[in-house]
């Protein structure tokens, strides 16, 4: 392998050496992989930056700039930040001052239910997890199963007696309720995926607590529970992903107060009669993946290690 | 620390204690499958509810006077599941059995008929079927092209390379898309007119390509959408298998010279080989859940129309809720079976080593 300068290596790029590493020869392959794949939302992102009339024309504009005159001018369009704006103001075409589209509420409501849900679930079910784990309970793995098997069933199946006793109950539309429907769609993989956690760790150390006299809340708070972060970053992030972009129960369950973005994004596309606005829908999912991106780029050291550390048996 | 529950006491089991969950259990569902018959439904609730609280409360006295700290934990987790998840299965276990629809009050029982009438009625039934094979067919389709798609991703992340983490991330993004978004794009990239793939094609060819107008085109087009959406899932589980391998294993292998091939086999398969089966266990059982891709692209248009769409319709747009829910019993009994014949094979295996 030739030899890197220091500025790579102090920006943490390795030399490939040894069994397990490969050198910039297999960037340069993973990146034009990688960017393949990620044309389609490279794509919808573009689109955000759009002018309204560049979205529709024939042959579809695929990027702001020509790159220097590598990209044929007809394929080229003008970027503009029109659309994040219309996001959430829309401009009255019987003039006036713009009306508020709701967007914002909308964006405060996924935060609010999806960031509440996820970590009720990881509390609950962290909980619980290290109860199987540790406290077995008489016929421990049939409740186990049970709980497994409310994960393996499709969603729909709970749909129709969840919207009844909803109606029923007078929680269809209010945060309560799917705050605490996605907590219980959550949970199930939490608790799966806690146990095998707290089933790894070694304890040699709890038992040596505890004969010192620790209290079994200490043991958990003070032993237990730092030894599994990454197993705790991991399940966050996969149960936030898929809350965050629920569309279903959402759909079926929420009120134009709780509304979330899915949805109201459903609605901005397919009301109007007039088409689908491109631009709109692409400017929403653009602010709308933001911040599911930037939680896992961080969290992504330990969504690797944690997955493995859950899953792998030694 | 109050059981209500006021019964002769026989011994053993069926012992009345504050403490007995067993019991609290078996009575919490006989009254609430009874006051969800007898009563309007808004006051069986509270029963329900009571019941619930009823059980929990037997749970926390039993785990309290062993110092069960296990059920003191679990507690909690249980309760929630089963309010949201296990009471709603058997409130629509029950509505099966009862002539009902959520738009009208009457309500009548009509034990198996809703079962027999959508596996055999000459109207129902064919729909039902078409919906089951097409979504059987989507399940193979889809489940095999994300498992292809994301283990090749996998080697290509396996090894450590500079800019790793940035590239990754690209890979995982379509993971993180909302399915309405992407979906939506996918009618746009679809679209004979505004599309880039009738675009592309159209100027090869000269003629004019419409995807969306086969069945094969169809399907083709939502399980292209929907693995390339969900390989990155495969590609994260298998990835974190070929990572775990000792570093030494290969090393080992180098000096012995045994070839690539037999490397991938006997080192870095059997650690992936788990990862993999959990991997097409969830895919699996999402792909049977397929509906919103096909809402987006093809309104059930082309014989693309899949089982739990076709629920959906029924269910939520006609109405029809009992015999929606005879269907989702149906399919859930099926899920069931493959679940286990999985674990079955997926246990045999493991064993046979």
């Amino acid at each position: 392998m030739a030899e890197h300068n220091s500025i790579w290596e102090a920006l943490g790029f390795r030399k490939a050496s040894g069994v397990g590493e490969a050198g910039w020869g297999r960037t340069l392959a993973v990146a034009i992989v990688s960017l393949i794949y990620f044309l389609p939302v490279l794509f919808i992102i573009f689109t955000a930056f759009k002018p309204q009339d560049a979205a529709l024309s024939v042959p579809p504009t695929l990027s702001p700039t020509s790159f220097f005159g590598l990209i044929p001018d007809q394929f080229v369009f003008s970027p503009t930040l029109e659309n994040f704006g219309s996001v959430f103001k829309r401009s009255m075409t019987s003039g006036g001052a713009p009306e508020s589209t709701g967007f914002d509420r909308y964006f405060f409501n996924s935060i609010v239910i999806a960031s509440s849900s996820v970590l009720l679930a990881l509390v609950i079910g962290t909980l619980a997890a290290f109860g199987f784990s540790r406290y077995p309970l008489k016929g421990n793995d049939t409740y186990l199963f049970i709980i497994l098997t409310t994960r393996m069933l499709p969603a729909i199946v709970v749909i129709i007696p969840v919207i009844l006793m909803f109606r029923v109950v007078g929680l269809s539309g209010s945060y309560t309720g799917i705050i605490l429907l996605y907590t219980a769609f959550n949970l199930a993989f939490t608790i799966w995926m806690m146990k095998s956690f707290f089933d790894e760790l070694s304890l040699d150390v709890e038992d040596a607590a505890r004969i010192d006299g620790s209290s079994d809340t200490k043991v958990f708070f003070k032993i237990a529970l730092p030894q599994v972060v990454a197993g705790l970053a991991a399940t966050f992030v996969f149960g936030l992903i898929l809350t965050w972009n629920e569309f279903l129960f959402a759909l079926l369950l929420s009120g134009p107060d709780t509304r979330t973005v899915p949805v109201a994004m459903n609605q901005a596309v397919s009301s109007g009669g007039r088409g689908t606005d491109w631009t709109l829908l692409a400017a929403i999912e653009t602010l709308f993946l933001i911040p599911v991106f930037l939680v896992t780029f961080f969290l992504q050291n330990h969504l690797l290690r944690g997955v493995t550390f859950g899953t792998v048996k030694r | 620390m109050t059981s209500t529950t006021a019964t002769a006491s026989p011994p053993a089991l069926m012992r009345l204690s504050p403490d007995n969950w067993k019991l609290a259990i078996l009575v919490g569902l006989i009254v609430s499958v009874l006051a969800a018959i007898a009563l309007p439904a808004s006051a069986s609730f509270w029963v329900i509810g009571v019941m619930a609280a009823l059980i929990a409360a037997a749970f926390v006295v039993n785990a309290y006077r062993r110092k069960y700290y296990g059920g003191l934990l679990v507690a909690p987790a249980i309760a929630v599941l089963f309010v949201m998840n296990i009471f709603p299965l058997l409130w629509s276990l029950g509505l099966s059995f009862f002539a009902y629809q959520s738009n009208q009050q009457s309500i009548r029982f009509v034990g198996l008929a809703n079962y027999i009438k959508v596996l055999t009625n000459d109207i129902m039934a064919p729909a039902n079927w078409a919906a089951l094979v097409n979504t059987a067919m989507f399940v193979v389709l889809t489940v095999t092209a994300q498992m292809i798609v994301g283990f090749l991703l996998a080697m290509l992340f396996a090894k450590q390379f500079p800019l790793r983490k940035y590239l990754l991330i690209l890979v995982l993004t379509p993971m993180m898309l909302s399915v309405v978004a992407s979906g939506v794009f996918f009618t746009y990239y679809y679209d004979p007119t505004f599309g880039i793939l009738s675009y592309v094609i159209n100027s090869i060819t000269g003629g004019q390509f419409i995807l969306m107008d086969s069945k094969v085109g169809a399907v083709t087009g939502i399980v292209f959408a929907d693995a390339w959406m969900w390989s990155p899932f495969v590609m994260l589980l298998v990835l974190a298998g070929l990572v775990s391998v000792p570093k030494y294993l290969y090393e080992a292998a180098a000096i012995d010279r045994v070839s690539k091939w037999r490397q991938f086999w006997t080192i870095t398969f059997p650690y992936i080989r788990g990862l993999l089966m959990l991997a097409l266990l969830f895919r699996t059982i999402e792909a049977f859940k397929l509906a919103d891709l096909v809402i987006l692209l093809t309104k059930g248009g082309n014989d693309t129309m899949t089982i739990s769409y076709h629920l959906i319709r029924i269910a939520n747009e006609q109405n029809k809720t009992s015999e929606g829910a005879a269907i989702s019993y149906l399919m859930l009994f099926m899920v069931i079976v493959l679940t286990n014949l999985y674990l079955y094979i997926a246990n045999r295996r493991s064993q046979g080593d």
